[in-house]
C-alpha cells in the first residue's frame, strides 16, 4: 500500500538516486571548463599565489596522499640519499636530460614560502626551495608542439604509478618550482623526496611528489587513461584544480 | 443575500523574478547538499590561513549522512562535479537578477526599505500582525511587509554574494586578496560555512511562512505571478 509518507521517502530516494547517475555527466563536468577560463581572464596568467612570512607558517605540516612510495627501486635510492637518482626530462624537447640532485640544486634557485591547499578542504603553509620549472624547460629545449608537462612519479597506487600533468601556463609560472628542500632542510621522504612538483594556483593533488622522469607532450589523450593525471582518471577530480 | 465578491487577484511577481526565483531554489537546494558532502571530506574548521589535523579547529562534526549529501554515498569528487556546476548557476543567476532588478525596477520599488518602516511603532505593529497570522497590508496587498524587505534584502545583497565571494576565496586559483578579506583562507572556508548555516535557516523561515500564508495561492503566485488578496486584506 501506498502510504504518504512511503510517497514522500519514495520520491526522495529517487531524487537523490537520481542525482547520484548525473554526477559524471559530461555537462556538470563542463564546469571545470568555465572556471578555469574564467579564473584566467579575471587573473592574469603570471599573477602571484600569496606568499607568507616565516612565522605564518603552520606548526605541522601533515604528509597527505603516498607516505612513502616503499618500493625496492625507490628504497635503493633513497638508501644511498639519493646520489644515484636521476631526473629524465624528455619527450618533445630538443636536448634529453637526465640531472642529478647536484644539478638541480645548481640551477639558479627560487625560494617561496605558500599556502598548500588541498581538495579536501585544510591548508598547510611552508617554504619550499628549486629551481623554476622554466628553467629545466629551456635546458632542455622545450619544443614548440609541447602543450602539456607530464611528472610521472615513483609512488605507486596499486599497478599504476602516480603522475600528474599541467599545461603551458602553469609550468612557465614564475612560482612553479621542481622543489627539494622544505622548510629550509632537504624534502623528506613524506613530503616526496627528492623532488616534488608546486604549482601554487591549484590544489595539492597536483603536486606530484616523487618526480622521476618530466615528459612534454602535444596531448594527453596517450597518457594513463587519458584525463591528466591518476586521480582524474581514477575518480574524476578536475584536472584543472583552481577552484 | 449578497453575493460574495469576486477573488481580488494582483499581478504580484514579474517573469524574470519568478524565473529566477526558481532556478536560485534549485541551485541552492543542490549546493547545500553537495557542500555539506564536500565538507565530510574534512570535517573541521579554523581561522586564519592555514588549518589541518594538527591545528586548533573551532568546529569539528560527524560526517553529514547520506540522506543530506549529494551524492548520497561519499564522493569527494562527485560532490565537486555538482558544486562547481551550480555555483556558476548562482553567480551569474544573481547577477542576472540584479542588472534586470535595477532595470526593471523591482530592486528599488518591492524591495527598498524606507526610514519610516523602520521605525519602532512599525516594527512591533508588524511584528503583532504577524503573530495574529496577517502578513499584508490591505492598503497595499502587493507590497512586501518589512520583515519580508529585511530578509529578501538581506538574502540578495548580503547572504548570497558573502556564499559567492567565501567559496571563490577558498580556490587557489583566485585573487589572493579575497582570502585575505576573510582573514585566509581557512576562516572564508569558515564563514562558508556559517553562511550557508543562515541560508537554511532562511529556507526553513521562508517555507514556514508559505505554510502559513496559505501554500496555495503563495506558490501559484510565485509560478503564474497572480496571487489572490486575502480576504481579510479587502
Amino acid at each position: 500500500m501506498i502510504t504518504r509518507r512511503t510517497l514522500i521517502v519514495g520520491t526522495g530516494a529517487t531524487l537523490l538516486a537520481g542525482c547520484d547517475s548525473l554526477t559524471d555527466s559530461p555537462a556538470l563536468m563542463s564546469a571545470e571548463n568555465a572556471h578555469r577560463f574564467l579564473q584566467r581572464s579575471i587573473n592574469g596568467r603570471a599573477a602571484l599565489a600569496r606568499e607568507f612570512r616565516a612565522e605564518q607558517r603552520s606548526p605541522f605540516f601533515r604528509v597527505n596522499g603516498t607516505a612513502n612510495p616503499n618500493t625496492p627501486e625507490y628504497n635503493a635510492l633513497a638508501a644511498n640519499r639519493f646520489a644515484d637518482w636521476r631526473l629524465r626530462v624528455d619527450g618533445l624537447v630538443a636536448r634529453p636530460l637526465n640531472l642529478s640532485l647536484a644539478q638541480i640544486q645548481s640551477l639558479p634557485q627560487r625560494a617561496q614560502i605558500t599556502r598548500h591547499d588541498c581538495v579536501e578542504g585544510w591548508s598547510a603553509i611552508g617554504k619550499w626551495q628549486g629551481p623554476r620549472l622554466e628553467t629545466v624547460l629551456r635546458l632542455a629545449g622545450i619544443r614548440e608542439d609541447a602543450r602539456y608537462i607530464v611528472f610521472h612519479c615513483a609512488d605507486r597506487f596499486g599497478s599504476q604509478a602516480y603522475y600528474e600533468s599541467i599545461d603551458l601556463v602553469d609550468a612557465f609560472h614564475p612560482q612553479t618550482l621542481l622543489a627539494w628542500a622544505m622548510n629550509d632542510a632537504y624534502l623528506s621522504v613524506g613530503h616526496g623526496a627528492p623532488v616534488r612538483l608546486r604549482v601554487e594556483r591549484q590544489l595539492g593533488y597536483k603536486q606530484a611528489k616523487y618526480i622521476m622522469r618530466i615528459e612534454a607532450v602535444s596531448s594527453l589523450a596517450a597518457i594513463g587513461a587519458g584525463k591528466g593525471g591518476y586521480w582524474e582518471d581514477s575518480n574524476g577530480y578536475e584536472w584543472y584544480a583552481g577552484i | 443575500m449578497e453575493p460574495a465578491p469576486e477573488p481580488r487577484s494582483v499581478y504580484r511577481h514579474r517573469l524574470f523574478t519568478r524565473l529566477w526565483h526558481w532556478v536560485n531554489a534549485l541551485a541552492i537546494l543542490i549546493l547545500i547538499p553537495s557542500g555539506l558532502m564536500i565538507f565530510n571530506a574534512h570535517p573541521r574548521l579554523y581561522w586564519g590561513h592555514y588549518g589541518a589535523n594538527f591545528d586548533h579547529a573551532w568546529l569539528e562534526l560527524p560526517r553529514f549522512p547520506g540522506w543530506a549529501t549529494i551524492p548520497s554515498h561519499y564522493s569527494l569528487a562527485g560532490a565537486r562535479h555538482w558544486h562547481l556546476f551550480f555555483a556558476l548557476v548562482l553567480g551569474f543567476g544573481l547577477l542576472a537578477y540584479m542588472i534586470i532588478g535595477l532595470i526593471n525596477r523591482h530592486l528599488q520599488r518591492d524591495l527598498r526599505i524606507r526610514a519610516a518602516e523602520l521605525a519602532p511603532r512599525h516594527l512591533a505593529d508588524d511584528f503583532t500582525a504577524h503573530l495574529a497570522l496577517r502578513f499584508h497590508d490591505p492598503a497595499r496587498p502587493g507590497a512586501y511587509n518589512i520583515f519580508q524587505k529585511l530578509s529578501y534584502a538581506g538574502v540578495v545583497f548580503v547572504l548570497l554574494p558573502l556564499l559567492i565571494a567565501s567559496g571563490l576565496a577558498i580556490s587557489p586559483g583566485m585573487w589572493p586578496w579575497l582570502a585575505d578579506l576573510f582573514g585566509g583562507r581557512q576562516s572564508a572556508r569558515s564563514v562558508h560555512f556559517i553562511a550557508m548555516a543562515c541560508m537554511t535557516l532562511f529556507i526553513i523561515v521562508h517555507l514556514t511562512l508559505v505554510i502559513l500564508a496559505g501554500p496555495i495561492n503563495e506558490v501559484r503566485s510565485m509560478i503564474t505571478g497572480w496571487w489572490r488578496v486575502p480576504e481579510e486584506a479587502e
